[in-house]
């Protein structure tokens, strides 16, 4: 009896091990090996032409990178990217998924209409917005209206970087709406009666019920916006013909950290060197997502 | 909230539509541009955005140009197998995780969890530097098995498969069903909602890729349509009603997934909160 029970425990043990397998082998090979190996990689001087050169060098990629002034660039990019893109794509969401829920008609059409840009590949977005962003686009047609003479977007080094940033607001504010307009429909509807018994108005309802009950969905989306700005390549690369150009303008960390290893320089070490630095700020905003949020956000 | 004041709505509707259109904007302007002939293209704004000769050569002539045919036929292979892999994978292992207690099954849980925070970026060196080993650069298996199972699908599989009652699962021990026999037979038809959810982000995903394949895909018989499309846009640079045709190639059958499906897909985003 005692000997069949410990059979039956060692196949279920068996049993669970053989179902992840694929799970482990893959997400070992591809993801924990490789950031494993990108950490060891960041110690060295590789190239990849010419492997048998590779020598240890320390600290000498990291010490590299805070002294290069496009890394210093595209990071200052991606700050400015961050602050601009984030606010901006927020209160957009929020203001539509506060107009949306009023019972509004429609509802439906207003929400694949908004969120079709999320769906998009950014590849067609970066084209559609190439021809509206070109000499004799729309961008120029409209703003031809109020007699403003055309700028050339994306080949102005003052203006490419804004160019990519209202791009961004246009393709995720839907997505972010979405989960506004989730959190929205949690909040119960006896709290508003109870409110409007009172006498509250529109903007004290808003102001003591709704922004605050809606906090976990807000610290959420920011950082996941945050994080996901931090990561730009995309559109730049796209764009720019992978040059994050004119003049660095829309050099972003991960186009930089591409250019190192495959665009042309094959310095996988230096390369990995970046890409190990931007880990770690992006851990750090995770570590601070979870101090401020802690159990409250749920997902 | 509910909002009663007339003059609001109007506010409200005219505030509504006045952003739709700066989203569907530029998909039918693009769709106008890629029907207009490439002498009238100068014409298009005089014309309201429409196409003075509306005309269907742009695709025809995209269809015949070189390999885009193959391009579309790679993003279906890649997108479709690397989708039904997930979906499996992830599926068994979601069970594993939340129905088997087994010795290793917190570190197993807390390891999967822990690869959702890596950026693509920082690994990126490195998988390419395996796939070169492997000799798997420039081939299906370098654009698929790498991305055949994902974390947060296991992660979603899990919390699923916890809410469906285990008295389903004693029921059919005692009929004498395997783990796997109850668990392709009993378990997963009831998660029908999830699988649905994670086929469509993961082949969206999948299918709007471009970083990977353009890393991956070295000939242009390997290409994928987003880095077909993207080295046929450099080519064709000022002909925009061509590129825009091209283009239409990548975003109408996403369209139209999105439009059939789009319960699944709001559930799907309001449950995970994120894209792919």
């Amino acid at each position: 009896m005692l000997s069949r029970l410990r059979s039956q425990k060692v196949q279920e043990i068996a049993t669970a091990y053989l179902f992840l397998v694929p799970a482990i082998v893959i997400l070992g090979t591809f993801v924990i090996g490789p950031v494993l190996y990108a950490i060891y990689l960041s110690f060295f001087d590789y190239d990849i032409l010419s492997p048998e050169t590779a020598r240890f060098i320390g600290l000498g990629n990291y010490l590299e990178a805070f002294r290069d002034p496009v890394f210093k660039k595209a990071f200052t990019n991606v700050v400015i990217y961050a602050a601009g893109v984030v606010p901006t794509q927020m209160v957009i969401a929020l203001i539509l998924a506060l107009m949306v829920t009023t019972g509004v008609r429609g509802q439906n059409f207003f929400r694949v209409a908004y969120f079709i840009p999320t769906v998009t590949s950014s590849v067609v977005v970066s084209i559609m917005f190439l021809y509206i962003y070109s000499k004799t686009g729309l961008l120029n047609h409209i703003l031809g209206w109020f007699g403003i003479p055309p700028v050339s977007w994306m080949e102005n080094a003052r203006t490419a970087l804004l160019s990519i940033m209202m791009m961004n607001v246009w393709s995720t504010v839907g997505q972010y709406m979405v989960l506004f307009t989730a959190g929205l429909n949690d909040i119960p509807d006896s709290y508003y009666e109870a409110a409007m018994v009172d006498g509250a108005t529109y903007w004290q309802r808003l102001r003591y019920i709704t922004l605050p009950l809606l906090r976990p969905t807000t610290l959420f989306v920011s950082i996941m916006s945050v994080i996901g700005t931090l990561q730009l390549f995309d559109q730049p690369y796209l764009m720019t013909n992978g040059q994050g150009g004119p003049a660095d303008a829309t050099m972003t960390v991960v186009l930089y950290v591409y250019k190192n290893a495959f665009g042309g320089y094959f310095r996988m070490g230096y390369a990995s060197a970046l890409a190990t630095i931007l880990f770690v700020v992006i851990l750090a905003l995770t570590y601070i997502q979870k101090r401020w949020f802690g159990e409250e956000v749920q997902y | 909230m509910e909002i009663s004041s007339r003059s609001v709505r109007a506010v409200l509707y005219v505030l509504l539509i006045g952003y739709a259109l700066i989203t569907v904007g530029p998909f039918l302007l693009s769709v106008s541009t890629a029907l207009t002939k490439t002498q009238h293209v100068h014409l298009l704004f005089k014309n309201w955005g429409l196409p003075p000769e509306p005309t269907l050569e742009n695709f025809k002539y995209i269809l015949k140009s070189g390999d885009f045919g193959r391009w579309v036929f790679n993003s279906v292979v890649v997108a479709g197998l690397g989708t039904l892999a997930k979906v499996f994978f992830n599926s068994l292992a979601g069970y594993a995780l939340a129905r088997i207690r087994f010795p290793g099954r917190e570190l197993v849980f807390w390891a999967i969890l822990a690869t959702m925070m890596i950026p693509a970026a920082v690994i990126l060196i490195p998988q390419y530097l395996i796939l070169s080993k492997l000799g798997w650069l420039d081939s299906y298996y370098g654009l698929i098995v790498p991305f055949t199972v994902s974390a947060f699908g296991i992660f979603l599989m899990r919390q699923f498969f916890s809410t469906i009652p285990v008295e389903l699962e004693e029921a059919a021990q005692i009929d004498g069903l395997s783990r796997f026999g109850i668990f392709w037979r009993v378990v997963l038809p009831l998660t029908k909602p999830a699988l649905a959810a994670q086929i469509i982000f993961n082949f969206l995903g999948d299918w709007n890729n471009f970083l990977w394949p353009n890393l991956i895909a070295r000939s242009r018989e390997m290409y994928t349509l987003t880095v077909g499309l993207q080295t046929f846009k450099n080519e064709y640079y000022s002909f925009w009603n061509q590129v825009l045709a091209g283009s239409m190639f990548l975003t109408i059958p996403v369209i139209i997934i999105y439009l059939i499906l789009n319960r699944w897909f709001i559930k799907g985003i309001t449950i995970t909160g994120m894209k792919g």
